[in-house]
């Protein structure tokens, strides 16, 4: 049924081309970069008529248009200089640019930039607060990454890792414990506050380590269950968590308060360089007292932090354990075959991707100022394994791309599509309504996101921008049979 | 198994391990009972009504398991479906309301029954027909994703159709008692969970064991390409298997929604979740094993949340089904019962 959707969909495409006079060899015996440059020319052209029709035209547009072109259509790739690629530098290094650049662009608190273009339907470009989302589950999307995508092992509890590294933030780095008073570099913080205050960076590394722990805690027992098994096991992990958060106010009747129930750790103390290093670097003391800007902040510190998960991302991909991984996931009796310690390989897999959730999550919790267990339910898992599946698994710059496309649908893009659909095609005043009812959009959110899900699975099962190496597992098949069964 | 595993203490430890936490849970279940043996039985009672409903939905878990190797899980929310529709079923068709005649109440409930379960048979089928069965060839956690996928879908349908908040059901079902002895009470309301439940569970095994139909699927189970080759239409056995899943589902929603007298969205996530646990919990794809195991997680919940000495309470029901899970899953993969995935449903 799909191979036939497929195929009526190549046809049509085909032969809307032949009567253009441009039929399939001959387009097939275009080099390369043509080909590539003629695609990308199509797309950037169709998404320029659809900011021009959808009324939303700025000059700009026509700027971003250049930039797209500039970065897609020429191969840098073959660039060497004195022998070394540094061509493949260039694309992530200008994307990386943008990236830093871009605060100061952006729309500001809910004020749209009147200089920047907007998106048809989907509105104006993304607000800072969004970005530090973007930036944090990118991070989050890239620990995944890890188990799911590199080692091939269904996680579906990996908010209980977010959830371990927000409570460690607010454990270590709010008035929590009153009862104790501990200042270990806490720096910008309002002095005399109670309870345990430590420097934010140190509570990052601290939260990734205990959430690398907590990995290992629950890998060892777990990881010799065959796939499905393990993803229920992660899953029941994922449930037991946030409901020790949740009744953690009066733990075991003991009457100790771990994690203060569902009234949630609040205020967690924002990132800061202290006062010294603000007075002779320039660098902010506190991340607050910035003011309007502080988001700039945040984001940037984001952005170091997605570097550095990219950076051992890539590097631990193409590690002797990087690789072992891989030979897991493709054929596990095999990688035992050639001296692959399974469980120990998995287990590093296991806790890696928890450390960088943990990273992310303390992260967060420091950005938002609080720690809830209402936000670690079940949804964040999904959330965030879709941006894993619809980006690409096993493949970094897929993985982020999705990351960042659906954090923002979640943040802004389905509020701003409701918006536009409503005032279309609701009650919003046109002569086109098919809804008298406004339609609540980001009520719909997770079956959205559930839709991509099954669509991208049986589409495209290997993402939008997969890793050839993924790809041609899903299209030629692996042997999917586990060593240790569980039944066995 | 191709290689030889090194044996460690663990495998000495473990054992000693498990036995200790059910010498704990027997000595705490005999205190309780010392203490209050009328109340104990009475929530005996309450644990034997969430047994039978979670055996309707584990039973749906461990067929489609037992011929797929696939945890189905969008089952849930089928169940939650099943829920929806017999809530409308009851009280916008039938009209049933608290004090019409027992005749009335009797046909009202017998006709959302079916139409409950047809509907959610219909509709779980339907689903492997979209998302599973163009994945059959494909790696084994495809069709675990597209699960998880449809599972959302139908949590949205649900919002989509009965709003984000609680659908209420009137309590229609009589209060009055069966029998009372000792300070022992059953209540016509728990007994009516049983009354539907059983005939439904009588009906499918023998459908699994008697019918040629049955013979199928336990030849599907077995060998898939055997059964092929035997001239067994395997597509349709799935289907089919899916068709009485579903309609085992349509049958918990509407005892769900008569005992509980609400539902909501989200409510067949978490009650799929607690009957796939009692599903493995009895030996996955094994059906008495299923009816076993949810009586275990359903007397487990009642004693949590109604007994007095020593109990974590319902703040922590759903930890503790989830320590059983992977407690279970640690020590004793096969469950109870044993595991009977490929020799048979």
């Amino acid at each position: 049924m799909r191979r036939r959707i497929g195929t009526a969909i190549a046809q049509a495409w085909w032969a809307f081309l032949g009567l253009l006079g441009l039929d399939r060899p001959r387009w097939q015996r275009l080099p390369r970069r043509t080909r590539r440059a003629v695609k990308a020319l199509v797309w950037v052209t169709i998404g320029l008529l659809l900011v021009w029709g959808g009324g939303v035209w700025q000059w700009s547009a026509l700027a971003i248009a250049a930039v797209v072109l500039v970065l897609v259509v020429p191969s840098y790739d073959r660039i060497t200089i004195r022998g070394r690629r540094i061509g493949r530098f260039i694309v992530p290094g200008f994307v990386l640019a943008l990236a830093i650049a871009y605060p100061y662009y952006a729309s500001l608190n809910g004020s749209v930039n009147p200089g920047m273009p907007q998106l048809p339907i989907f509105g104006p470009l993304p607000q800072m607060s969004t970005m530090v989302g973007m930036a944090v589950f990118t991070m989050m999307a890239l620990g995944l990454n890890f188990v799911v995508g590199y080692a091939g092992l269904l996680d579906l509890g990996y908010v209980a890792f977010y959830a371990m590294g927000s409570y460690t933030a607010g454990w270590f780095a709010s008035s929590q414990f009153g009862h104790q008073n501990l200042y270990l570099g806490a720096i910008g913080v309002t002095p005399g506050l109670t309870g345990f205050h430590f420097s934010i960076w140190l509570v990052l590394i601290m939260a990734g380590i205990a959430t690398a722990v907590i990995g290992v805690i629950i890998g060892l027992p777990t990881l010799r269950l065959r796939g499905d098994y393990l993803a229920i096991v992660t899953l029941g992990f994922g449930e037991i968590m946030p409901q020790i958060a949740r009744n953690g106010d009066n733990l075991f009747g003991t009457g100790f308060n771990l994690t203060n129930g569902t009234g949630g750790i609040t205020p967690i103390d924002p990132p800061g360089f202290g006062n010294w290093i603000g007075h002779h670097l320039h660098l902010p003391a506190n991340y607050l007292t910035l003011g309007t800007n502080s988001d700039r902040a945040f984001f940037w510190t984001a952005l170091v932090l997605v570097l550095l998960t990219i950076f051992t991302s890539a590097r631990l991909r193409d590690s002797r354990l990087g690789r072992a991984w891989i030979a897991i996931r493709e054929d596990e009796v095999a990688a035992a075959a050639m001296g692959i310690p399974l469980m120990r390989t998995k287990t590093w897999a296991y806790a890696t991707g928890a450390f960088f959730g943990g990273v992310a999550g303390a992260y967060y919790a420091s950005y938002t100022g609080a720690a809830f267990p209402d936000s670690f339910f079940f949804n964040i898992s999904v959330f965030i394994l879709c941006m894993v599946i619809l980006g690409g698994m096993g493949n970094i710059w897929g993985v982020i791309f999705g990351a960042c496309f659906l954090e923002y649908l979640d943040k802004e893009g389905l509020a701003n599509i409701g918006a536009w659909l409503n005032t279309h095609f609701g009650p919003g005043g046109s002569n086109f309504q098919i809804w008298h009812k406004p339609l609540d959009v980001p009520l719909y959110e997770f079956g959205i996101f559930g839709l991509i899900l099954v669509i991208v699975m049986l589409f495209r099962p290997e993402g939008l921008i997969p890793s050839s190496r993924r790809a041609a597992e899903f299209h030629e098949g692996v042997h999917d049979q586990p060593l240790y069964d569980a039944a066995a | 198994m191709p290689i030889r595993l090194r044996r460690s203490y663990l495998t000495y430890v473990m054992p000693a391990l498990a036995s200790l936490l059910v010498l704990l849970l027997v000595v705490w279940l005999a205190v309780n009972f010392w203490k209050g043996p009328a109340y104990f039985v009475t929530i005996a009672f309450i644990g034997l009504t969430n047994g039978a409903l979670y055996a309707l939905v584990a039973l749906g878990y461990t067929l489609v398991y037992g011929i797929l190797e696939l945890i189905n899980f969008a089952h849930g929310d089928v169940f939650m479906l099943g829920g929806m529709f017999s809530a409308t079923m009851l009280l916008s068709v039938f009209n049933l309301h608290a004090g019409v005649s027992t005749g009335q109440l009797v046909g009202g409930i017998v006709g959302s029954l079916i139409v409950a379960m047809v509907a959610c048979g219909l509709l779980n089928a339907g689903i492997e027909r979209v998302a599973y069965r163009p994945l059959r060839g494909a790696p084994r956690l495809a069709p675990l994703i597209t699960a998880i996928g449809m599972s959302f879908i139908l949590e949205d349908i649900a919002i989509g159709w009965k709003g984000p908040g609680y659908t209420a059901v009137p309590n229609i079902l009589p209060k009055g008692r069966v029998f009372s002895v000792a300070g022992i009470t059953y209540t016509w309301e728990k007994f009516i969970v049983v009354l539907i439940t059983l005939p439904v569970l009588l009906l499918l095994l023998w459908l699994v064991q008697k019918t040629r139909q049955g013979k199928a699927m336990r030849a599907t189970a077995q060998d898939r390409d055997a059964a092929a080759m035997m001239g067994i239409n395997v597509n349709r056995t799935i289907s089919f298997t899916f068709l009485i899943a579903g309609g085992l589902a349509g049958a918990g929603g509407i005892v769900y929604a008569l005992y509980f007298g609400q539902i909501r969205y989200d409510t067949g996530f978490s009650l799929g979740l607690i009957a796939f646990t009692a599903a493995v919990l009895g030996g996955i794809g094994n059906l008495p094993g299923a009816v076993l195991g949810a009586l275990v997680i359903g007397f487990i919940q009642a004693f949590n949340e109604g007994l007095t000495w020593h109990t974590p309470g319902s703040d922590w029901t759903q930890s503790i089904v989830f320590s059983i899970l992977i407690l279970i899953l640690v020590f004793r993969p096969q469950g109870l019962l044993g595991e009977r995935t490929p020799e048979g449903a």
